[in-house]
């Protein structure tokens, strides 16, 4: 029996999915806002970086659904359920979850990375690295199956994979509207591939990153319920299960701060522009102020105020889980409030530029009132550069979540976070063999992350910004 | 075509631009030539390909663009064919080339001096005082004092800049200097002034001149033979004379036939229905069949040949073939109908509105200052009189033009008789009412009475919302109507400026530049005002668009008895459309009366010079001694 | 000049006042003084009693804007926010928790800050112009692309790894120069070379790809084409025009940051274990001293606003059309 358990990040998520879903069913029948947006999946480097970011948002979202497990019902007594808040993708990952080792050990390893006192064969005693409870623990004899076993699985698991692309395949290509029947005889001398690219509009890389996305889970799913394959770290933990659980940290830093901070620099950076004058200078004073204060210090100030805070009302946050999300939601916010002086000054010097524009001129000869020619004149006119700085700022926020762990005012320390991992591991760096997984693996998984969203960026720059189109 | 062994010939050249997965072509075929010694100008409207064409022989076209094909010989010299270090030499040594905008073009951060001995270093072996020197005497060849060499551009005039520009450009000794409409962004006492310097280096230097223009009364001043452009291609090729006393080819007569002029008052003026083809078009026949009033069905099916009508009047056109023009423009017996529904010349004009006296619109001692602050606590020092006590008055069915040069207040003017700005002092009355005491929402109700078309077609519409809501909006602001009956209004008012009924539901961007100014003017009509301010209306269009506004706004006018005030820098325009003319200078109305007589006998000497430094009357070339 | 001093100094005032408020409503008033005792007791010790004499030691013990226990002048200067916040404007730093003398400190460790930032900063400016103007140089051809592809690729990568990438393998695999750690004197080039190198290379990506655009910007203007149209090569349009007229956008971004330098790094710092504010202040911030990061952001703040000045001056050196005043 489980109870579906709502924290406050995850409303947050809903109400952010439903606004850009509001925003699409706005949009459908708009062609001049959807141009842009085919012309950026028809872009090999749009569609293929569009479908990781895509992977890596549905990552985080089945990390987003929440539940508790009940307790074992004790007779006589009320259901009670476990204060161990789980989430849909902890249930996906189970075997990852549950087959925690001593201690470290690498990449595909069968074997501890620490020596133990074992008991030999003849009885007497011996220091060697003893095998995994749980990696590699299904073969025989380690040495000898190790590698045969990992070909086959690893094999199966690809081929799984082509199936399933190839199960896929014709759903792209069945989802284009287009005359069937007089598409099927010329379709005959083309590639499935061009036909993709005529019928449904997404570019062929589209297909080529499904496919490399497809083998590599396939790859994932046949590999990782027997072996740790990123290793595992100094509590045994999964390092895998520990770099999928990150995704959702980056990514909810990276749109929450968004959230929290557009209505800030949406309103002050147009008003201030528009309105000029003493609203203007008030505007300017404030933004000139908390820019003046060192980003990481002001972020950090808040910080650990928050901290304080949540430690003085220990009692309002029954779970662990509860404790490092309201954790999380103070650091967005205070990242939202301190960081939207750069936006809301682009948008000031908009707003200075179009309500000179002619058809601003014509609204107020009609004597159309300010707040009309603010939400249908200006704000449509800059809604590009929001999107555009949006879209930017969303990798920076990622990596940033990595450097203010670093310095102690990151997210919880509680929480499985890129910036916690590297933080944890950057210190097992001076021994001896080296131990890189864990390092190596949040990067990794952090470079996908923050390059797809880099290319995506400049796509969605190039699609919206009329200025940037010929310059990369 | 013979080609001169002198100056700069070009045969045939073609250049391309891969835009994604087009291929435009905006110049295909074109052939010319410029003598040492002559100002050959090339004509046509924009996006005709003139610039692209002019960048082509001096190298230096856009990303993305190339030369296809043909060959540019100067002093026989072939210039596609040199090292791009061997061009360098060549640029702005034997080639130079001035462009459009002296805002832009100079460097900002680097003295006239510095720039113009960067000049003289690239092509002539000067060094040490002899650079600055020459420097000197370069900027005085142009017309300016040796002590500008120490100016950075921003302290220099936009005549001045064009005059710096020109001095660099001279520095290499040119033989043939391209000239990419100079004088469009100036005032019209500057453009006279430049292009007399223009031709004056001319002469003294010895130098041919390509000059690229839209302007005929520029090209028919300044040009000994003229090169008529239409969509990449050369249509007409002639001397002046011959190509002003009888043009050939069916679109340089229409050019010559849609011109407001003094003298065509009253009349309906002749338009050219259509748009130019795109540069990506594939076009079998000839290029201006569809807006051809003479077309035929050889026309549609074979592409004309260049044919020497006369000698040395070449046109690209197939009647040019036969040596004879149909009379098809008097509408005689062999001659064509022109497109049916246009109407032509012949149609009686409108009948004149019934003036009912009292004015629509009267400004009195109306003033608008802007303070100039400085010092420690910014307290203003003085003010910058952008408009200082103007009165005038436009009745019903009336046009008062306000003619000034950029900077005189004119369009300041406009903003505040429309209290977008506030005005220092001064009284403003439409209908009676004066609006300088208005407020709230009695001042808006009083907005639907007045209201205003704006210059720039581009930035007057808001992109992002489509035609119908632009024309709703001044309605739902002002007029009290069901959105049914706004519906109906709007379907009415497109009609009424000539557009589709389905641009309802269209972008802004989905129009033409005349389309777009048709959707301005129908915003205005939208919330039926009795005055309307048309700030400089046409200058951003073509003239053949230009034809299309013009006749426009006199039907309106003459429909609802609009008043206008027309503000405009454009003289002919003026002669054309206006009863009432006032001159504006530094703020101030100079001078005012009705039109004929303030354009034929002018009182005061700023109304004079602006007269005589319209194009079109002092012929250059006829001034030459043999 | 005198004029545009004297009025961007009035108008440094109020910011300052506005960044103490600030802090001061952080540190002091959502946060109150008993609550930095507790954390600085810790759980077990807390009573009343040991909370206000913690107050008492580190002067916290005075209410925060009116004092209605004193008389005169003292009511309202004989408070917090005088003692803490309003005494920042004369450089009075006061103690840290640990009793130290704030301003002592940033003395003596400003130095170590700047050895690493101020290279950092000359080198990295010095490369990322370079090739910026190498890629706008070879634009259009496959080098460009290639440089930019390359330059999205750095600046995706975390600056964290970076630092423990550099470290590794400069330091420790092959030993080219010691891992951590800081020496005053001639001998601080060992440790400098390698916190140089790595945040200069840090930054690479991010910072020649603006560069480049900076410089696209420039280059499909007006006045670049006249000078082509002069006949001049292509590299003196380059440098002469292009980068001459650039130099008032990079001005922009770069100026600023140069009083800042004083303050150092805080990853970078505390890596390498150099003794700088930059390692200071992340030791402040983990050990909870409110006392340090209030005078650094008070620090922060001020050098920031000099940094605003030293920029508008900087406009007048490259841009005729600027006049200050």
């Amino acid at each position: 029996m489980i109870k579906p358990v709502l924290l406050w990040s995850d409303a947050l998520i809903l109400l952010l999915l439903w606004s850009v879903a509001g925003l699409v069913w706005l949009a459908r029948n708009n062609e001049t806002l959807r141009g842009p947006w085919r012309q950026l999946l028809r872009n090999p480097v749009g569609a293929s970086t569009a479908l990781i970011l895509a992977v890596y948002v549905a990552i985080g979202l089945l990390d987003s659904v929440h539940y508790v497990e009940r307790l074992p019902d004790t007779p006589g007594q009320a259901a009670r359920y476990s204060g161990e808040v789980r989430s849909g993708l902890d249930w996906a990952l189970t075997p990852l979850r549950e087959n925690v080792e001593k201690t470290y050990s690498a990449p595909f390893a069968t074997h501890l990375y620490a020596k133990e006192t074992l008991k030999g064969p003849d009885g007497g005693e011996l220091r060697d690295f003893p095998r995994l409870k749980y990696g590699g623990a299904h073969l025989a004899d380690a040495r000898q199956d190790f590698w045969p076993d990992l070909l086959t699985r690893g094999g199966l698991g690809m081929l799984a994979g082509l199936i399933a692309w190839l199960v896929f395949f014709p759903l792209f290509q069945r989802g284009s509207e287009g005359d069937l029947v007089a598409t099927a005889s010329s379709a005959k001398n083309k590639s499935p591939l061009t036909l993709l690219w005529e019928r449904g509009g997404l570019a062929p890389a589209f297909a080529w990153t499904l496919l490399a996305i497809l083998l590599l889970v396939g790859l994932l799913i046949a590999l990782a319920p027997n072996y740790h394959i990123l290793g595992t770290d100094k509590v045994g933990q999964d390092v895998l299960y520990l770099s999928l659980k990150s995704i959702r940290t980056g990514l909810l830093i990276g749109s929450l701060t968004t959230l929290v901070m557009l209505p800030f620099a949406l309103g002050l950076g147009i008003a201030a522009g528009y309105f000029g004058g003493r609203v203007d200078d008030v505007i300017q004073y404030l933004y000139t102020t908390l820019n003046s204060i060192p980003g990481v210090l002001l972020i950090a100030a808040a910080v650990l105020v928050v901290q304080v805070q949540i430690e003085a009302h220990a009692e309002l946050f029954n779970t662990a889980a509860a404790r490092s999300d309201v954790r999380l939601l103070a650091l967005c916010g205070i990242l939202g409030v301190t960081g939207w002086t750069g936006l809301a000054r682009l948008l000031r010097a908009e707003a200075l530029k179009l309500r000179e524009l002619e058809f601003v001129q014509a609204a107020r000869a009609f004597g159309v009132t300010h707040s009309r020619i603010l939400l249908r004149h200006l704000l449509p006119n800059v809604m590009h550069l929001v999107l555009i700085t949006v879209v930017l700022d969303f990798s920076g926020l990622v990596l940033a979540e990595a450097v203010l762990s670093y310095v102690g005012v990151g997210v919880d320390p509680g929480m499985i976070s890129f910036g916690n991992m590297i933080n944890g591991a950057r210190l097992e760096l001076a021994r001896e063999p080296v131990v890189w997984w864990q390092l190596a693996a949040a990067f990794l998984f952090m470079f996908v992350l923050v390059l797809a969203a880099n290319l995506f960026a400049d796509q969605v720059r190039d699609a919206l910004d009329p200025k940037s189109s010929g310059r990369k | 075509m013979k080609t001169p062994m002198k100056g700069l010939s070009v045969e045939n050249l073609s250049v391309e631009i891969s835009a994604g997965n087009r291929l435009l072509k905006p110049v295909e075929g074109v052939s010319f030539a410029i003598g040492r010694d002559e100002c050959v100008a090339l004509l046509g409207e924009s996006g005709c390909g003139k610039s692209m064409t002019a960048l082509a022989l001096m190298r230096l076209l856009p990303d993305g663009a190339r030369v296809a094909s043909g060959s540019a010989r100067l002093e026989g010299e072939e210039l596609f064919a040199l090292t791009e270090a061997a061009m360098g030499d060549v640029r702005g040594g034997r080639l130079a080339m001035i462009f459009q905008e002296p805002q832009t073009s100079l460097n900002p951060v680097m003295t006239v001096a510095e720039q113009i001995a960067e000049a003289l270093a690239a092509h002539r072996d000067l060094s040490g005082n002899a650079v600055s020197a020459e420097a000197g005497r370069l900027l005085e060849a142009v017309g300016l004092e040796r002590d500008r060499l120490a100016a950075y551009p921003f302290q220099l005039s936009g005549g001045q800049r064009q005059r710096a520009l020109i001095a660099m450009m001279l520095a290499g000794e040119p033989e043939v200097l391209i000239a990419d409409e100079p004088t469009t962004a100036l005032d019209v006492t500057v453009q006279a002034q430049i292009l007399a310097l223009l031709r004056d280096l001319q002469r003294q230097r010895g130098m041919g001149l390509l000059l690229i223009t839209h302007d005929l009364d520029v090209a028919s001043d300044m040009a000994d033979r003229v090169a008529v452009m239409y969509a990449g291609q050369i249509v007409e090729w002639a001397d002046r004379d011959s190509l002003y006393a009888t043009p050939r080819h069916p679109y340089t007569q229409k050019l010559f036939a849609v011109l407001p002029r003094l003298d065509r008052r009253g009349e309906r003026l002749d338009s050219l229905p259509g748009r130019v083809p795109p540069p990506d078009a594939v076009i079998i026949g000839c290029r201006f069949a569809e807006r051809c009033p003479a077309v035929f069905a050889r026309c549609r099916k074979e592409a004309p040949g260049f044919h020497e009508s006369a000698p040395g009047h070449f046109a690209r056109c197939h009647l040019a073939e036969a040596q004879t023009i149909p009379p098809f423009l008097k509408g005689g017996p062999g001659g064509i109908s022109t497109h049916a529904g246009v109407p032509t010349a012949a149609n009686p004009p409108p009948p004149p509105f019934e003036k009912e006296g009292s004015d629509v619109l009267a400004v009195r001692d109306l003033a608008v200052h802007f303070p100039i602050r400085k010092g420690l606590f910014r307290h203003t020092v003085d003010h910058f009189k952008a408009v200082d006590g103007v009165s005038l008055s436009i009745q019903a069915g009336e046009t008062l033009a306000l003619v000034g040069e950029s900077g005189c207040g004119k369009s300041t003017l406009a903003r505040a008789v429309l209290r977008l700005i506030e005005p220092t002092r001064g009284e403003v009355w439409v209908a009676g009412v004066a609006v300088g005491g208005l407020s709230g929402e009695v001042l808006r109700k009083k907005r639907a009475e007045m209201q205003i078309v704006f210059q720039d077609p581009f930035s007057s519409l808001n992109p992002r919302m489509r035609v119908g809501e632009i024309l709703e909006e001044g309605m739902a602001a002002l007029l009290p109507l069901t959105a049914a009956e706004r519906r109906a209004r709007i379907a009415q008012l497109l009609d009424q400026v000539g557009l589709p009924g389905d641009a309802v539901g269209r972008y802004p961007h989905e129009f033409s530049g005349g389309q777009r100014q048709r959707i301005a003017i129908a915003r205005a009509l939208a919330v039926q005002p009795k005055l309307l301010i048309l700030d400089e209306p046409t200058s951003a269009l073509d003239v053949s668009v230009q034809a299309q506004i013009l006749n426009l706004l006199a039907d309106l006018q003459a429909a609802h008895g609009l008043a206008y005030l027309f503000i405009t820098h454009n003289l002919p325009v003026v002669g054309y459309l206006a009863q009432r003319v006032a001159v504006m200078r530094a703020g101030r109305i100079v001078e005012e009366g009705p039109a004929e007589r303030l354009l034929t006998a002018p009182q005061h000497e700023y109304t004079r010079l602006l007269l005589d430094s319209a194009p079109g009357k002092h012929p250059f070339v006829g001034q030459v001694g043999a | 000049m005198l004029n545009y001093l004297i009025r961007r100094i009035l108008y440094a005032i109020p910011i300052l006042l506005g960044v103490n408020l600030l802090t001061f409503a952080l540190f002091f008033m959502v946060n109150t003084p008993d609550d930095m005792a507790r954390i600085h007791l810790g759980v077990k010790h807390v009573t009343a009693d040991s909370i206000s004499r913690w107050k008492i030691e580190h002067g916290y013990d005075k209410p925060l804007f009116f004092n209605e226990k004193a008389v005169g002048a003292a009511r309202a200067a004989d408070t917090l926010f005088v003692e803490k916040s309003l005494k920042l404007f004369a450089l009075d730093f006061g103690a840290a928790d640990d009793g130290r003398d704030i301003a002592r400190e940033i003395k003596t460790r400003m130095w170590p800050s700047l050895a690493i930032a101020l290279p950092t900063f000359l080198v990295g400016l010095l490369a990322y112009i370079s090739f910026a103007l190498l890629l706008v140089f070879f634009r259009g051809t496959r080098l460009d692309t290639a440089g930019v592809v390359l330059c999205v690729a750095l600046m995706s990568i975390s600056g964290l790894f970076y630092v423990i990438g550099g470290q590794y393998l400069m330091g420790k695999l092959w030993h080219w120069f010691p891992i951590s750690g800081y020496q005053p004197g001639l001998d601080a080039w060992k440790f400098l070379v390698m916190p140089v190198l790595v945040s200069a290379v840090a930054s690479i990506g991010d910072s020649t790809r603006f560069y480049r655009s900076l410089f696209f910007e420039e280059i499909a203007k007006d006045y670049v084409r006249t000078a082509r149209a002069k006949g001049l090569s292509e590299l003196r349009v380059l440098f002469r025009h292009v980068l001459g007229n650039a130099m008032i956008p990079i001005l922009t971004g770069v100026v600023v940051v140069i009083p800042r330098l004083f303050m150092g790094s805080l990853i970078i710092e505390s890596f390498f274990g150099i003794p700088g504010l930059g390692s200071y202040t992340i030791d402040a911030i983990q050990a909870q001293d409110f006392a340090i990061v209030r005078s650094m952001v008070f620090l922060g703040s001020l050098l920031y606003i000099l940094g605003l000045v030293l920029t508008d001056i900087s406009y007048t050196l490259v841009d005729p059309r600027v006049r200050l005043e």
